[in-house]
């Protein structure tokens, strides 16, 4: 059996760092929790890339559509040697590039982001010209669920099918949020799993926090010869800070440093922290 | 500036002959279409997997060409103009433009093109939500040799490009094709013409048969909209002291606004006459009959010259004004009458 001390390890490390990107102008930290093991699972275990493959054509994709999670992208990047972790503190200076969305002034970042439902279809043309040009490359794409609203995700699904884009992977971060609203009381995505099959992905459901599961489900890629995959990875927004996961109004946060402290020790196991400042809610 | 006349190229040259040339001597190239063939019909048989449709996706084609360009290859796309530029814009805008990638989007039947379509076809704010991304080139040639004499160096420079895709025939006679520059197609002092497009024939025509009258334009056809050649525009403010810009774009963000923007910029301060469509969608009906109409045919455009023309040798300023020819009823609501 593998032993994913390492990657857990790293995980809790790119957690650390986005709370503390969570201050000072603040960061969408809810997204960049539930998505923090999915990243760290795939830069450690499944992705065919490093910091000295930048440029290498033969090397895996992987691509961040909602980008409000890229805190937990800027952790991931830096923890694996892609640039210094020091860099992180740099994070909303307008003497650096760490800005809300992501960018390719950050090493290790393959598309810029922002607006939503946009990157499966650049991910598709990566992934059809590496089948063109003969290619091993494999083109992972996370989305978030609340993203799934836009029509261009669906547009671009159907031709990712018709396309047999085998060597393309959608992974759903279904941490179960819109902005401030659960997707489920605004516009439902459920049956999610049977939808995506339905537009000709192979689909597996799996828990997207737990390694065994992630390593399961990107164990063989793809699923089915000719078909596009969907991973559907269960989440939990601010998973790993109990005393805010799954909390709907904190999807962005301003922290003051104590409550950074505080994060940061609830992270390591002591007592839940109680946050007193204002969450951004937009509806 | 070029100047006109210099080039001739073989009678069977078509746009998909020659894209189809050019991608088959550089693999560079990818062409991408949304279920719109019209011009590459061909193409297929001779590109293999470098043949890529679709279907009816405008922004995943463009999504899709911004990840072939991010692997080395210069994607060719097609769609009409209308739903390249409008549905697909924030594609083009943030996967294109922001990136700066050298994805080619070919536009088709732009502006009057779109005949008999109606108002949902008519890309005739193509060139302004075009002109507004940051780097984005934009080729508008006059005919079919115009848009063959640009393709190579449109297709090969690095820069994101909209190409407003006019094959029409014509009998003008290009110069050679320089990025950034308009072509000087006749010299004269009475009156300053610049034009863009499928217009510029038939402009042509109007300014040749004045100059049996008397009355000597100097007209530039203004190629390319972005980068644009400003000296040209300069220059035949200072030649002329009335300048008329024809075009069949509104003239919010059009050729019109650009070439006031420069002129004002640069200081200078003459006449600037549109002949163009101000605020309204045009009357939909085949190409014939929408520039007459419109008043764009050689008759209507020899009678709106001659009346521009008549403005600089001493009628009042408040004559200048070009009259259009749409009836007022059908105009006053800013929509064309069904």
């Amino acid at each position: 059996m593998t032993d994913f001390a390492e990657a857990e390890r790293i995980a809790r490390r790119v957690r650390a760092h986005a709370i503390r990107m969570a201050t000072g102008g603040g960061c969408f930290l809810g997204a960049s929790l539930s998505c923090a093991d999915i990243l760290v699972y795939l830069y450690t275990h499944v992705l065919r890339t490093s910091p000295s493959r930048r440029e290498d054509p033969t090397r895996d994709y992987l691509l961040l559509p909602k980008g409000h999670d890229v805190p937990a992208l800027y952790g991931t990047l830096a923890e694996l040697g892609y640039f210094p972790p020091a860099r992180l503190s740099n994070h909303l200076s307008t003497d650096d590039h760490l800005y809300w969305h992501p960018n390719r002034a950050i090493p290790g970042v393959e598309f810029h982001s922002g607006s939503l439902g946009h990157l499966l279809s650049v991910g598709m043309g990566i992934a059809l010209e590496a089948k063109i040009s003969g290619g091993p490359s494999r083109v992972f794409v996370v989305v978030g669920d609340g993203e799934l609203n836009e029509g261009s995700v669906w547009e671009a699904a159907l031709v990712a099918s018709a396309k047999r884009l085998d060597n393309l992977v959608l992974i759903v971060d279904r941490n179960g949020f819109q902005a401030n609203v659960a997707t489920e009381s605004l516009i439902p995505l459920e049956p999610l799993a049977d939808k995506l099959a339905a537009f000709g992905f192979a689909v597996a459901e799996i828990d997207g926090h737990h390694f065994p599961s992630l390593e399961e489900a990107f164990a063989v890629v793809p699923r089915r010869s000719g078909s596009p995959t969907a991973i559907v990875a269960q989440t939990v927004r601010n998973k790993g800070l109990p005393s805010i996961e799954g909390r709907a109004e904190r999807w962005f946060v301003n922290l003051s440093p104590a409550e950074v402290q505080m994060l940061l020790q609830e992270l390591e196991g002591s007592s839940a922290a109680t946050l007193t400042s204002e969450p951004l809610v937009v509806r | 500036m070029t100047v006109a006349g210099a080039v001739t190229l073989p009678n069977d040259r078509t746009y998909s002959r020659l894209l189809a040339e050019l991608a088959l001597a550089d693999p560079r190239f990818v062409v991408l279409t949304a279920e719109n063939r019209a011009a590459i019909r061909d193409l297929p048989d001779k590109l293999g997997d470098r043949f890529i449709d679709v279907g009816i996706c405008e922004q995943t084609m463009i999504g899709m060409a911004a990840g072939f360009a991010l692997r080395g290859r210069i994607p060719v796309v097609h769609a009409l103009a209308t739903f390249l530029t409008l549905r697909a814009f924030e594609f083009i805008r943030d996967d294109v433009g922001i990136a700066g990638l050298p994805v080619k989007l070919i536009g088709g039947v732009p502006g009057f093109l779109s005949e008999a379509n109606g108002p949902t076809h008519q890309a005739i704010d193509d060139l302004a939500v075009m002109r507004a991304i940051p780097g984005m080139q934009i080729f508008c040639p006059a005919d079919e040799s115009d848009l063959l004499a640009g393709l190579p160096a449109i297709l090969t420079s690095p820069a994101p490009t909209y190409v407003r895709f006019n094959a029409s025939q014509s009998r003008l006679q290009h110069a050679p094709f320089a990025l950034g520059q308009a072509e000087l197609l006749s010299e004269g002092h009475d009156l300053g013409v610049l034009a863009a497009g499928l217009l510029v024939p038939y402009v042509k025509e109007a300014c040749d048969r004045l100059r049996d009258e008397g009355i000597s334009s100097r007209l530039v056809n203004l190629r390319m909209i972005a980068p644009i050649d400003e000296e040209a525009i300069v220059e035949t403010a200072r030649r002329c002291r009335v300048v008329v810009v024809v075009e069949d774009h509104l003239l919010v963000g059009g050729v019109y606004q650009l070439v006031c923007e420069v002129l004002v910029r640069r200081g200078l301060s003459v006449p600037v006459l549109p002949f163009g469509l101000d605020g309204r969608w045009f009357r939909p009906a085949l190409l014939a009959d929408v520039l007459d109409h419109e008043g764009f045919s050689v008759a209507k455009l020899i009678e709106r010259l001659r009346r521009a023309h008549r403005s600089r040798t001493g009628l009042r300023s408040s004559e200048v004004v070009d009259v259009h020819f749409e009836p007022l009823s059908s105009v006053s609501n800013g929509r064309s009458t069904p």
